[in-house]
């Protein structure tokens, strides 16, 4: 590519080109650095409380900022970390898993991100102010309507911002999945990685706008002296748990559910068989995405609703483990017999069913309402969900950018180094959470900042202390062998692992910008699989070679972001800086709706590649494969 | 994508459901309705507040059913159920590229919906006066909350159908421009709805002692 601008307007370069860019696989790079640059705050701000921690009354931080680091952590690892590197793999892989040119809404692509990026910086601009939000990443009221501190109007306008982003790229990817398919490529033969960013695009479409409520909420108590939350005015802070946790959960399988879809594409490419069960994987996959909804007040059983309602929530939460239970056996079968190799990618992949099962087990019991006045608010929940959520979220992270990561940069990573990185990671994380069930189970609170010695606590805290040491180093290990890929010369070739089963290993390495220089015309599930199965190169096609229609970059995602995040600071500083911050405030709104307005009112109708570049390009592959 | 030509109709000139004769056209409408998925979970979680604190902490005399003004409403709520039979009519004027009527009947709309807010802003200025605000009590946070996302929603679909109608008021009927308007008419039929459960469950529960 590169080498055929010509007619082609409105190109950028450089940085300009990241800045403006709306294409669906540079938006995924995006999101997966900034992902990975937020991955390594949240993981600094893990180890500072590990640090605290190893020791009974340590003196390493203050009451104050522990409680900050533990906000942030959380905060940071779930909507600046995790959520944005799915929603970069979403970008990087599902276009091209469908035969697709590109997203259905690029330009809301490039404004999803920006939002998401702008919210986090903004989030984290807090500590520059000395002020971190501090009342956990659950923001619970009156802990959150305390007036002193700023840090949670960081949070709750920083978030707020954030998820806007996020809502947009549900909605987008739910419309591209439905809309942009290739032909044959019928619901039932989508790669399950599709199939999980389906369902849990659905998810946030639906458990984002009650976040949004309750941040507005949170927002006009703090900045507007409303009285949500304020029993004296005759508010309910439980109206604030409600909110937060019908977003909550369902949050958690928007996290999971695509890391099930990562593991579902590498596990049947390494052990070269097809996924076992890909039909009920799918229906596990949409009843977890329902079931999702109705579980919410299993974070609430203390809260004290009721018998009922206990009991309610708490059938239907262990109704969960079926369809997950599903999904294990699926994996587990479809090992069975297989070919299998171990690269990192699959070695994450099989890490992941043990370690993602023992955070299931522990969440059935936790999910025993009477039994759960036992475990809440103890390190037993800290181990359980980091069991889950590293265990499961960010082991599939990393499996997905050992497996992508060729993909989306034509380059390898260091196999050799990886698996050292998988290793520390691995036994680092059991180090570090399985003695947390123990020291929950002997009674230790979660959120306290230190403990008193005796009390049978000093040995599994300084084991969990030496665990995230573990992660810490093997974090170094993936940042240098990153940034060792990156910088390398020596790119890979089409399909990297050999095996590849689905549509995003047919294209030439770099992947053109245009995707498919034919759209492809799919023959079932693992189209390509089914092709070189049947002595094929590459898959076949459903259009002669013609011009491509293509968006053109535009500056205005960036810009109304910018204005949302000025207006989001302008907001919070009212309170210190009056005037200057109200200015501020508005300036940013202005800028927002002054870059809509001219979104609305530019007619940008793209571009079109000409046929004859495309005919080159395929020439130029075809001599590049024949060597 | 492709290029999916859709051919004209040959009695309107332009293609049967011009709103979604293209692919971008049949994006914007299903991404639309997905948006307006999310915007139904919105407003679940503010009335689902609004009943949470109903009537809570107001003091004797500013509790709902000393306060509203029903005679009032139920103008706007005319106006409002009105505005979408007409959003309809325009509609259905553009499906027959009726121009013309179209613009009509988007500018008739347009003025419902004004004398609409107008009253809104006119009956908060009234509670205002008489003590039921913002920051009055909880009940006052949750009603303005609530009434005023429905407000705020009102505001910007008349910027929104303005600023379309402005654009293309000399562009025909084309299917880059139609479905544009289409989504905008979900759009506005959607708060009309949300409007109803406000009428029913605000207003009219409301004045239940």
């Amino acid at each position: 590519m590169g080498t055929h601008t010509m007619g082609m307007p409105k190109k950028k370069s450089g940085i300009m080109d990241w800045l403006t860019t709306v294409d669906h696989k540079k938006i995924g790079i995006l999101y997966i650095m900034s992902g990975l640059f937020f991955l390594l705050v949240g993981g600094v701000e893990a180890l500072m409380i590990r640090f605290q921690l190893i020791k009974p009354m340590n003196d390493f931080v203050s009451g104050e900022l522990f409680n900050q680091l533990i906000t942030m952590h959380g905060t940071t690892m779930i909507f600046l970390a995790a959520m944005p590197m799915l929603i970069g793999y979403m970008n990087a892989a599902v276009p091209l898993q469908i035969g697709a040119r590109d997203v259905a809404f690029p330009f809301l692509n490039a404004l999803g991100f920006w939002l998401f990026f702008f919210g986090g910086v903004l989030l984290n601009l807090s500590w520059f102010f000395g002020a971190a939000p501090n009342a956990g990443w659950t923001a619970y009221a009156p802990l959150s309507t305390v007036p002193e501190s700023l840090g949670v109007d960081f949070y709750a306008l920083g978030l707020q911002i954030s998820g806007f982003g996020t809502l947009m790229g549900g909605i987008n990817f739910l419309v591209t999945i439905l809309n942009m398919r290739a032909p044959g490529m019928k619901l039932m033969r989508m790669p399950l990685f599709t199939w999980t960013a389906f369902v849990a695009s659905a998810l946030i479409v639906f458990a984002f706008p009650p976040l949004t409520v309750g941040l507005f909420l949170l927002t006009f108590e703090r900045l507007f002296g409303a009285h949500f939350f304020d029993p004296a005015a005759g508010g309910n802070i439980v109206i604030w748990e409600h909110l937060f946790w019908i977003f909550g959960h369902p949050e958690v399988y928007i996290l999971i559910l695509p890391a099930f879809g990562i593991f579902s594409e590498i596990i049947p490419t390494f052990a070269r068989k097809r996924l076992f069960g890909y039909t009920t994987m799918v229906f596990a996959t949409m009843l977890i995405g329902f079931l999702g909804f109705m579980v919410w007040v299993h974070h609430m059983f203390t809260v004290g609703l009721g018998p009922v309602a206990n009991a309610i929530f708490a059938v239907a939460t262990m109704a969960i483990a079926v369809p997950t239970g599903v999904k294990i056996f699926n994996w587990l079968f479809t090992l069975w017999g297989g070919k299998l190799t171990f690269p990192v990618a699959m070695l994450y992949s099989v890490a992941f069913i043990p370690s993602f099962l023992v955070g299931g087990m522990t969440g059935v019991m936790l999910s025993v309402a009477p039994a759960d006045y036992q475990y809440h608010d103890s390190y037993f929940v800290v181990a359980h969900f980091h069991y889950v959520i590293v265990g499961g979220v960010v082991f599939g992270l990393f499996a997905g950018l050992y497996y992508w990561f060729p993909l989306m940069f034509g380059k390898q990573l260091n196999e050799f180094w990886g698996k050292i990185q998988f290793w520390l990671f691995f036994i680092g994380f059991h180090l570090t959470f399985f003695p947390q069930h123990i020291l929950g189970l002997t009674g230790m609170p979660r959120r306290v900042f230190t403990y008193l010695p005796n009390q049978g606590w000093e040995t599994m805290n300084l084991l969990s202390s030496i665990g995230a040491g573990f992660m810490g180093v093997s974090t170094i290990v993936l940042v240098v062998s990153i940034v060792a890929a990156l910088m390398s010369k020596e790119y890979v070739k089409r399909d990297v692992w050999g095996d590849g089963r689905t549509l995003e290993w047919t294209l030439p390495v770099p992947t053109p910008e245009y995707n498919f220089a034919q759209t492809p015309l799919v023959k079932g599930l693992d189209t390509y699989w089914l092709e070189k199965m049947a002595g094929n190169k590459t898959v076949s096609v459903s259009e002669e070679v013609g011009d491509i229609h293509m968006p053109n970059n535009t500056i205005l995602p960036f810009v109304m972001s910018v204005g949302l995040f000025l207006a989001g600071l302008g907001f919070i500083l009212r309170l210190d800086y009056g005037t200057v911050g109200l200015v501020v405030a508005l300036i940013g709104l202005a800028t927002t709706l002054v870059a809509m307005f001219l979104r609305s009112w530019i007619d940008d109708e793209g571009y079109y590649i000409p046929k004859s570049v495309i005919e080159e390009d395929l020439r130029l592959e075809a001599e590049k494969e024949a060597k | 994508m492709g290029h999916h030509s859709v051919p004209n109709n040959p009695i309107t000139g332009i293609p049967d459901h011009v709103e979604k004769a293209t692919l971008e056209g049949k994006n914007k409408y299903v991404a639309f309705w997905f948006f307006l998925g999310g915007e139904t979970t919105l407003f679940a979680s503010l009335f689902g507040t609004y009943i949470g604190l109903h009537n809570s902490g107001a003091k004797e005399g500013l509790r709902s059913y000393d306060i509203f003004e029903m005679g009032l409403v139920f103008i706007m709520t005319m106006l409002l159920l009105t505005s979408s039979l007409t959003s309809v009519l325009a509609m259905m004027a553009m499906k027959r590229n009726d121009v013309k009527k179209m613009k009509m009947w988007l500018i008739i709309t347009l003025a419902l919906g004004l004398a609409f807010l107008a009253g809104e802003i006119y009956e908060f200025n009234h509670y205002y006066h008489i003590g039921h605000t913002f920051t009055s009590s909880a009940f006052g946070s949750a009603f303005y909350t609530l009434v005023g996302f429905h407000g705020a929603h009102v505001l910007f679909g008349l910027l929104w159908i303005t600023t379309l109608l402005v654009r293309n008021w000399n562009r025909g009927i084309t299917v880059v421009n139609a479905p544009k308007f289409y989504v905008s008419s979900l759009y506005w039929h959607f708060i009309d709805v949300v409007w109803v459960f406000i009428f029913s469950v605000v207003y009219l529960m409301g004045m239940v002692k």
